[in-house]
């Protein structure tokens, strides 16, 4: 059963491969001439300000919430799917009930204004 | 063949655990997670349950994951503490745990009279349509009780968030 799997093992090495393996032929290839300028951190042509380790906004978090909350709505609704045929009505109602009630979070979010970005 | 790539990739799975925990920055933490969580997926998809394996992977490290790294930045945790110890008990009381756990594991494995809990793996628990069936009857109350969860996790968000949102920082 291994081996259904095995062009999607292959692909994941593959795309691993490709990327590294220039990096790592150009490291052999290249010439070494450091000089500080050339070591330097830029950001579009820019020297770098400050540290990279900023405090993200909070809103960033609620976003990653409403994610996490859709993506299990997703897992939900596949299986429902794919069985929809065999469950019937009894699933169909269930499966708006959960829906409302997600919903409902958005409905609030969004009531409260807090999928406004400022 | 199969046990040989399961040995290969428990052990990245071990491997990636370790080095989690290890690690002194929290990112780096969270990253040696994620592929914590590719191998678990790797190892449900063993057990012939390719729809786990990909809902470990969509929920745990795509949804999960990003919420671990947005908590971590948000509190700027990720240079990691110098060495605080505010649990000086922790210690003593893991590692009792741990040994505890040791001898219990090898009591299990060595002594066969002892009832060992076997999980059976039927071919097809798995697949989606089965569990959907299982979802929509045996565990239907847990189904719609998830549901009110996330709800109360997304207005519970919105109400600390918003609180904050005068005081704005960045």
């Amino acid at each position: 059963m291994l081996s259904n799997y095995a062009f999607i093992g292959i692909f994941a090495i593959a795309a691993i491969t490709f990327p590294l393996l220039p990096l790592i032929l150009s490291r052999f290839i290249r010439p070494r001439r450091p000089t500080p300028i050339k070591l330097s951190t830029y950001e579009c042509g820019l020297e770098a300000m400050g540290d990279i380790w900023v405090q993200f906004k909070v809103q960033y978090y609620l976003y990653a919430l409403a994610f996490v909350v859709f993506d299990i709505e997703t897992i939900y609704l596949y299986p429902w799917a794919v069985a929809y045929g065999q469950l019937g009505l009894f699933a169909l109602i269930e499966m708006a009930i959960f829906l409302l009630i997600l919903v409902a979070g958005l409905v609030y979010a969004w009531r409260k204004g807090a999928l406004e970005w400022i | 063949m199969e046990i040989a790539f399961f040995i290969i990739t428990a052990l990245l799975t071990i491997g990636a655990a370790v080095a989690m925990v290890l690690s002194h920055n929290a990112v780096h933490s969270a990253l040696w997670l994620v592929l914590n969580f590719f191998g678990v997926a790797v190892l449900y998809l063993l057990l012939n349950a390719p729809f786990l394996a990909m809902v470990q992977i969509t929920v745990y490290a795509g949804a999960i994951m990003v919420l671990f790294l947005f908590v971590i930045m948000l509190l700027g945790s990720e240079q990691g503490q110098e060495e605080v110890n505010g649990l000086p008990w922790q210690t003593p009381v893991a590692l009792v745990m741990g040994l505890l756990l040791v001898v219990m594991a090898g009591y299990a494995l060595f002594f066969p009279g002892t009832p060992v809990p076997t999980t059976q793996t039927p071919n097809e628990i798995g697949a989606p349509d089965i569990l959907a069936r299982k979802l929509f009857s045996t565990y239907l109350l847990p189904f719609e009780i998830t549901s009110v969860l996330l709800l109360v996790a997304l207005i519970g968000a919105v109400v600390l968030t918003m609180k904050s949102r005068e005081g704005d920082r960045v």
